[in-house]
């Protein structure tokens, strides 16, 4: 891996450009942490390596518009000690703290955990549901991209050759709002997820769900906005009757693969199992 | 061979080597500058026996390129020692026999010095969360916890707050 | 406490916690483990393996490889000379020295995924990683087979066309994948299923499960011009090292010294080599040392785990409970070559109970897995399993209590094992009897949790050991251990020596001696060095002993029958003498003037090891949604003859507790359809983390120290892996509402099973 260029440009500008000279022979590495797992096994044989992390604004936390825009690179230990995004989005901030270990959380990031572009990543899952916003930049400009419109397949985005993911659009918070992400994992810590679910809500003054978003992780090709599964809850006070409308529609979207991590059949289940205790803990935690 | 030079400061002494692009900052520690207290695992970031850290943030020195190092701050095992005197983590793990064969025990000294000097009084489910990306197949823990949470207690004392 | 050894009470330092005289370094860094060494002119050697499970080596072209500027040496299995092969004993049994060359270097055929077919010295890792895309290796595939069973059907792809099953009359006329049938027993098993009250019966299986080490084998060779060779690797033996790299290389011992680094964890599984007879190979052929480091993923694919087991089993009882036939087969995988500890299995499987009539038969099958490794009490883990299981289906059928019923059947001094030893020095049923009487079972089981019994026995072993102590000219001492110290057993030595010499511990370092520097020792297995080479230290530290009080007497000129060695010191008994002790400082000192230098070493062949016998509690609670099993409390209980060091005890107790709850949750080699290990990486072979353990409470009973032992000392570390898997299980059937027959007992199967009932 001695053969390898690093680059760790200052500006978007000189980062789109050295990618672009690349012409696919490069990667973005933000944390590393998917990255070089797979230059070590491989699976990824980049002549250069662009380290996103001197670009300013790629590493923090602003609040802006009434809601956050979060830097594509910024670290999960960042995430959960501030104190403001924890507090407005904590079911984002408990799927960016469930990537991998503390060591792991000190340098992984949500555009990483996106860019890896796997089907089990804790965050999406979180980021979806609360219907986050991508800001990308290239040769051609900036644009800004739903996340569930992010990811094509494993391992494929919609991203073209030349775009960088540089932050995270978060929208304001409603009043009685709240978000909540569970994985299903063998082990209390350090595995991939086999299913993870986000959910977010709002709910009105009475009780009665006003929005609702839910994702399932690790259940196909792709994190899954299951609009069916919002759609069961919002005006409903998520009783046993929306909850079991929001199972069905979960069980649905589902399309799994029996893998080393679970069968798809259990997927399929636990998808469901999990929703429904991240829409209760979502519920508590908007007051509602 | 893209080799380049990098500056860094290793448990506090300025530092300069040449790397690789990309070199882990774990094989630059270990094959250039022979620290070779920090271990490699796994080399995938799952067990913890590289752990290190950097401008005060732990991590797998083995999921860090080395040209990421310029202008940081690294601290290894090696630094942990203050003079000839151990640090109450290395002597708790010692009166604990919080170590068998050894090989992880400097990751999870690093590892539990970065938890300590963010959380003095960390719970025993703490301390295992933690500790969730150091595995030790040796001692099943047990003692590991409880040098952990002894040593804190020690260190408590000696700096109270 | 009473025994016939030196007396508890007067002991001053065995049965201490001091720090280990290793220790510092450890928490330093400074320690240096198999991968730490670095030479001048130093090579890195890299292995080409097969991607495939069971293919026929057509050609191998290394002609491009060798011409890469930075190679060079390539070396391929036609490197190696075994010569007329053999066996060489390795700790836990007898090892065919052709069958680990074939497996070090394939011969012929690869014979699973991963299996090492050539390798590379070159001057960096990068060179060395180029050469091995440029080495063109041609195969024939060949139809794999991975399932123990499969490779027992007639119509399975046969791994060896030489291998006939023994154990068998008349001599099989094909080759087939069963190495060795075993059969042992006792008595009339079908007349006492006939005559039983009750019976219960079970199909078990469990996974392959590797031993976990975190250090990655390693090791440097570096071969000189006149053949005196020197390897520095990380083994559980460094007499076996250099005896399987002089067979594998066609060398005299004695031109190779093999120095024993630190070493990261072996569980068994380094009491074979992988990497050093290759590397020694690549430095034969250039003159250079050469270091070879395996990767995370080569130990899964490469280095030994354990075999999978599938077991059926019945149980013939009274209605009292007493259990009086068993009937078993065992079906062990081998791995790629023969070898299984299936006869292990066959032997422990009963050895806690006084069974009258018995039937135990094992197969040794081979498939396109890994050749296994010996793995912490091989063999016994997954028969006990099906064991303890089934003691737990009679005991729930007779309404009895799970301890009671295992105190009721229990060995006791002077029974016989199904394998013809006769019961001693064991403590089974004291053991069982603190057990019960302890906090955690006297607490009744919490809501929504379950409470899971099992018992475990381990042979323990002694043999061939050697040690010296040397007296330095301060009188402080070294001790000098001949095995690779793997878990604090340097702290058990100077313990030991210091408590014969009657110095404090401070004053006593202990040193692990390459092969140059000790006579011969046995590896670190099988539980015997605390026994075997503690054995050794004291009968060297007895030797100086009398050597002191020798020069002590000349001193005094006294006989040496009115002297006495107390408390480091001699202690003239003459009352006709009025003279003060001689401190060890004061003899050291002299020592130039009493006979030179004083110093002692002993080679032994130590018997009179005492089996071990452990009982495991485990708490657990199941989500009932996800099938997700949490270990809530554990205690281990284990009879240990005399802890030495008893931190070091308790944690072999909850080391190996840890281990087979990974075992019975979690751990297993997951194959494709190809043969191909699916998870060959800590991210999806699921050892336990912190976070998914309670505390491990540890009991150890100390009622029967070993007579045949200085200090009552039994070998410890093997035990503790025995009892969890049945432990866990038996609380997830109950949990579950069914009994739960393969291992592991992952959330998708448990959730499956509450599903199915």
């Amino acid at each position: 891996m001695s053969g390898v260029d690093y680059l760790s440009p200052t500006t978007i500008a000189e980062a789109v450009k050295a990618l672009g000279q690349a012409g696919g022979g490069a990667r973005l590495m933000a944390g590393g942490t998917d990255l070089l797992v797979q230059m070590r096994g491989g699976r990824a044989k980049p002549q250069t390596v662009i380290d996103i992390k001197r670009i300013p604004g790629l590493m923090d936390i602003r609040a802006e518009g009434g809601g956050f825009v979060i830097g594509a690179a910024t670290s999960g230990a960042v995430l959960g000690e501030h104190a403001a995004l924890r507090k407005a989005w904590p079911g984002i901030v408990e799927a960016a703290n469930l990537i991998g270990s503390t060591q792991v959380q000190g340098r992984a990031s949500l555009g990483g955990n996106l860019c890896n572009a796997s089907p089990a990543a804790d965050s999406v899952p979180a980021l979806i549901a609360a219907a986050a916003v991508c800001i990308v930049e290239g040769s051609n400009g900036r644009r800004e991209i739903p996340v569930e419109k992010v990811q094509i397949s494993p391992g494929k985005m919609s991203l073209a050759p030349d775009e960088i993911l540089i932050a995270f659009r978060l929208p304001p918070r409603p009043a009685k709002s709240g978000d909540a992400y569970l994985r299903l994992i063998p082990r209390t810590e350090m595995d991939i997820a086999v299913v993870g679910a986000g959910v977010s809500l709002t709910f009105d003054a009475s009780g009665t769900c006003m929005a609702a978003r839910v994702s399932v992780g690790a259940v196909a090709p792709t994190a899954l906005l299951v609009e069916g599964a919002g759609m069961a809850l919002v005006g409903s006070k998520l009783d046993e009757g929306a909850l079991a409308k929001m199972d069905a529609a979960v069980a649905a979207a589902c399309k799994p693969i029996s893998d080393k991590r679970g069968t798809a059949e259990y997927r399929t289940k636990i998808a469901c199992v999990l929703a429904r205790r991240a829409a209760l803990i979502a519920r508590e935690r908007a007051g509602a | 061979m893209s080799r380049v030079r990098i500056s860094t400061i290793v448990n506090g002494e300025p530092v300069e080597f040449l790397g690789g692009g990309g070199q882990s900052l774990l094989d630059a520690l270990r094959d250039e500058l022979r620290l070779t207290g920090s271990k490699e695992g796994c080399g995938t970031g799952d067990c913890g026996a590289c752990s290190v850290v950097v401008d005060g943030r732990l991590v797998c020195s083995c999921l860090m390129l080395a040209p990421e190092a310029e202008g940081k701050r690294i601290e290894t095992i090696e630094g942990m020692q203050e003079g000839s005197e151990l640090h109450p983590l290395q002597r708790q793990f010692l009166e604990h026999a919080a170590l068998q064969c050894g090989f992880c025990t400097p990751g999870l000294l690093v590892a539990s010095k970065a938890l300590l000097d963010r959380n003095p009084d960390p719970s025993e489910t703490e301390v295992r969360y933690w500790l969730a990306g150091n595995m030790c197949r040796c001692t099943g823990y047990d003692k590991v916890v409880r040098a952990v949470l002894d040593a804190a207690a020690e260190l408590r004392q000696e700096r109270p707050r | 406490m009473s025994d016939g050894n030196q007396g508890g009470s007067k002991l001053k330092v065995v049965g201490q916690r001091p720090v280990r005289p290793d220790g510092v370094d450890k928490v330093t860094g400074r320690a240096m483990f198999g991968a730490d060494f670095h030479l001048p002119g130093m090579l890195t050697g890299r292995i080409k393996r097969s991607p495939h499970a069971h293919a026929r080596i057509i050609r191998i072209d290394t002609s491009a490889a060798e011409a890469l500027a930075g190679v060079k040496a390539v070396a391929t299995g036609a490197d190696f000379d075994t010569g007329a092969g053999g066996e060489v004993e390795a700790g836990e049994g007898a090892t065919a020295v052709k069958e680990v060359a074939a497996n070090c270097l394939a011969m012929g055929k690869a014979l699973y995924q991963g299996h090492a077919v050539a390798a590379v010295a070159a001057t960096s890792p990068e060179i060395a990683a180029e050469a091995l895309d440029l080495i063109e290796v041609t195969y024939e595939v060949l139809p794999h087979v991975i399932d123990v069973e499969e490779a027992i059907a007639a119509n399975a792809p046969v791994l060896h066309d030489d291998l006939f099953t023994t154990g068998v009359t008349p001599k099989p006329a094909k080759p087939s994948n069963v190495a060795v049938k075993t059969v042992m027993g006792r008595g009339d098993v079908p007349g006492a299923f006939a005559a039983a009250d009750v019976t219960v019966e079970g199909h078990y299986s469990t996974a392959a499960v590797h031993q976990g080490y975190i250090e990655p084998h390693a090791c440097v060779a570096s071969f000189g011009a006149d053949g005196q060779s020197v390897v520095w690797c990380s083994s559980q033996g460094q007499f076996l090292v250099r005896a399987l790299c002089a067979k594998i290389l066609n060398m005299p011992l004695s031109d190779i010294k093999v120095i024993p680094a630190e070493i990261g964890g072996g569980f068994g599984g380094k009491t074979t080599v992988y990497l050093e007879p290759v590397a020694l190979a690549l430095s034969r052929k250039c003159g250079r040392p050469v270091k070879i480091v395996m990767s995370r993923e080569e130990v899964f694919l490469a280095s030994g785990p354990t075999s999978g087991a599938v077991m059926d089993i019945k149980l013939a009882a009274t209605e009292a409970g007493k259990i009086t036939a068993a009937e078993m087969t065992l079906k062990y995988q081998a791995g790629a070559f023969p070898g299984s500890p299936v006869h292990l299995g066959c032997m422990t499987a009963f050895a806690c109970y006084d069974v009258e009539n018995l039937a135990l038969t094992g197969y040794d099958v081979v498939s396109n897995r890994p050749k296994v490794a010996a793995y912490r009490a091989p063999g016994a883990p997954m028969a006990a399993f099906a064991v303890e299981s089934a003691i737990d289906d009679l005991a729930k059928k007779l309404g009895m209590d799970p301890i009671d019923i295992r105190i009721l059947n229990g060995v006791r001094d002077g029974m016989k094992t199904v394998y013809g030893a006769t019961v001693r020095s064991c403590a089974f049923v004291e053991m069982l009897e603190q057990l019960k009487a302890h906090p955690h079972y006297q607490t009744p089981v919490a809501a929504g949790q379950a409470r899971g019994v099992a018992a475990g026995f381990w042979f323990n072993i002694g043999g061939e050991s050697s040690a010296a102590v040397h007296v330095d000219e301060d009188g402080g001492v070294t001790v000098v251990s001949s095995n690779p110290d793997i878990g604090g057993s340097r702290a058990s030595m100077a313990m030991m020596a210091a408590e014969v010499l009657g110095l404090p511990i401070e004053k006593v370092r202990c040193t692990v001696a390459d092969t140059t520097s000790i006579g011969f020792s046995g590896s670190t297995g099988g539980s015997r060095v605390t026994f075997a080479t503690g054995m050794a230290v004291c009968q060297a530290a007895e030797k100086v002993v009398v050597d002191l009080k020798r020069r002590a007497a000349a001193t005094w000129e006294c006989d040496i029958a009115n002297v006495e060695w107390r408390d480091g010191a001699a202690v003239c008994t003459d009352p006709a003498k009025d003279v003060k002790p001689l401190s060890m400082k004061a003899l050291a000192s002299k020592s130039a003037k009493t006979g030179g230098p004083i110093a002692s070493e002993v080679s032994i062949n130590a018997q009179g090891a005492a089996a071990g016998y452990g009982a495991h509690i485990c708490d657990l609670q199941i989500d009932r949604e996800t099938g997700r099993t949490t270990v809530v409390r554990y205690t281990a209980a284990q009879d240990v003859g005399r802890a030495i060091h008893p931190s070091y005890v308790e944690g072999q107790l909850q080391g190996g507790a840890a281990q087979g709850v990974g075992w019975a949750l979690n751990e297993e080699y997951v194959y494709g359809p190809k043969g191909t290990l699916d998870n060959a990486s800590f991210l999806d072979y699921r050892m336990p983390v912190a976070s998914d353990l309670p505390m491990i409470d540890t009991i150890l009973v100390e009622t029967k120290p070993n007579p045949r032992h200085p200090f009552g000392a039994k070998g410890v570390g093997e035990v503790p892996i025995v009892p969890p898997l049945a432990a866990v299980a038996n609380a997830v059937s109950q949990i579950v509402g069914k009994r739960m027959t393969s291992l592991p007992l992952s959330p998708a199967r448990v959730l499956a099973a509450m599903e199915e009932k």
